[in-house]
């Protein structure tokens, strides 16, 4: 029991500082660039990101499991995964918009826009290699998520004041955000010495 | 339109990465070696060409509302058999490319064309814009592998060349790499994360720049600004 809770520690400080999945594994960089720019949107696409992640993982496990495998169709893992995520996103829409009004105004315009985002495909994909088993999936899904979330949240501060700097004129937008990520990038190497509790 | 107008919109004006910030993640996360970028490349233009032509065949006959879903399916039939021969014929690549040849499933780039180009135009007009914009990808591929590589870690050709690779013998993937710069002098911060965000940003700056450049012909640059202002918009979205 509490060999699985020391993994289950060494998963969730990987996922969300040393093995961050921006900053160390470039998944999901599209909507962590395109919805950094303002912080409270930025906090509404991380918590859809730890919501979608987490039952994603969940879910694609349960797939892989007692479908793909007892059927011998693991290598149509992708089609499935990409499948089963896609459907997952417009009954959570769909759920969410019946019975959580409320989630749903503060979620409803990130969540289409999560059915490409690699990191949920990622996650999925990372917890069939790695071969966790169902609680580390959740577990890795959920703190992935929270790992997004921080890199996003920290990332829209930054944008925010960014009007403020002096910078060339042909950096404005794009370039200069990703500037800003790379040195953050930077910043978050210095947790990857917390590896060697692997 | 016409091939000579696609090719230099997929290339410059309109590239998938620099112009119109699509598939950002796989080129930062893989753009670390020669061999690597142009595995990549290559793989993303089949991909892409094939279902193109595929969506661009089959766009009237899918319904408006589940456009997405069907073209993900048709997209991710090919990228397992690309996933699937690469793992048979090149294991090298498929390892080190890891989950990222899966992920070009939700590669933008791919279903941005789709929805975009091929939804609204013929098959061969689709085809076309597949290998142009493919090439555009890999353009920016092999240019961020080779300046990443050559001042990361001092080599060129960097799993082709070089000792035991392929013109020693070696297998695909194999080759150390021809040494250029010395050993002990390459900034390692290139390879590493870091070191994609900043090159893409330097190279994005630099299109940026190109085409933001006042021209002789002030109604042309016009058009290119506008242009570029919609495919942000359309990247924000």
């Amino acid at each position: 029991m509490s060999a699985q809770l020391v993994k289950l520690a060494v998963i969730t400080v990987g996922a969300i500082l040393s093995n961050n999945f921006i900053f160390s594994q470039f998944l999901g960089i599209c909507p962590f660039m395109g919805v950094s720019k303002k912080i409270d949107t930025a906090t509404g696409m991380g918590f859809a990101v730890i919501f979608v992640m987490g039952l994603a993982s969940a879910i694609t496990w349960l797939v892989y499991k007692f479908i793909l495998i007892p059927l011998n169709l693991k290598y149509m893992q992708t089609v499935a995964f990409i499948l089963v995520i896609a459907a997952l996103v417009q009954f959570i829409e769909m759920f969410l918009q019946k019975s959580l009004p409320a989630l749903y105004t503060a979620l409803g315009v990130y969540l289409p826009l999560i059915t490409t985002n690699c990191a949920v495909l990622g996650v999925a994909l990372l917890n069939i290699q790695e071969d966790y088993n169902f609680i580390e999936s959740v577990v890795y899904g959920v703190t992935g998520g929270v790992g997004f979330l921080l890199a996003i949240v920290l990332l829209a501060s930054i944008r925010e004041k960014l009007v403020f700097a002096d910078y060339p004129k042909a950096f404005d937008g794009f370039p200069i955000a990703l500037v800003s990520a790379g040195l953050m990038a930077l910043a978050f190497m210095g947790f990857s010495g917390l590896s060697i509790w692997k | 339109m016409n091939f000579g107008t696609q090719f230099k919109e997929g290339l410059l004006t309109n590239n998938p990465v620099l112009v119109q910030l699509l598939g950002l993640c796989s080129t930062m996360a893989i753009s670390t070696s020669f061999f690597n970028g142009i595995g990549m490349g290559i793989a993303v233009t089949i991909i892409l060409t094939l279902s193109n032509i595929i969506i661009a065949a089959i766009r009237h006959l899918v319904p408006d509302k589940i456009r997405i879903a069907m073209f993900i399916v048709v997209i991710a039939g090919f990228v397992t058999a690309v996933d699937l021969l690469l793992q048979a014929f090149v294991p090298l690549l498929s390892k080190s490319l890891g989950v990222f040849i899966p992920l070009i499933v939700v590669n933008c780039i791919i279903l941005g064309r789709a929805e975009a180009f091929s939804s609204k135009n013929g098959v061969l007009a689709s085809a076309a814009d597949g290998i142009c914009q493919g090439i555009g990808y890999t353009a920016v591929l092999l240019i961020m592998s080779v300046i990443r590589e050559f001042l990361g870690a001092g080599t060129f050709g960097g799993g082709i060349l070089g000792p035991g690779g392929i013109f020693d013998g070696g297998a695909l993937g194999d080759g150390k790499g021809i040494q250029i710069l010395p050993a002990e002098y390459p900034m390692g911060l290139l390879t590493l994360p870091v070191g994609g965000f900043l090159m893409l940003a330097c190279l994005i700056a630099a299109m940026q720049w190109m085409l933001n450049r006042p021209k002789k012909e002030s109604v042309k640059s016009a058009d290119n600004k506008q242009d570029n202002n919609k495919d942000k918009e359309a990247a924000k979205v």
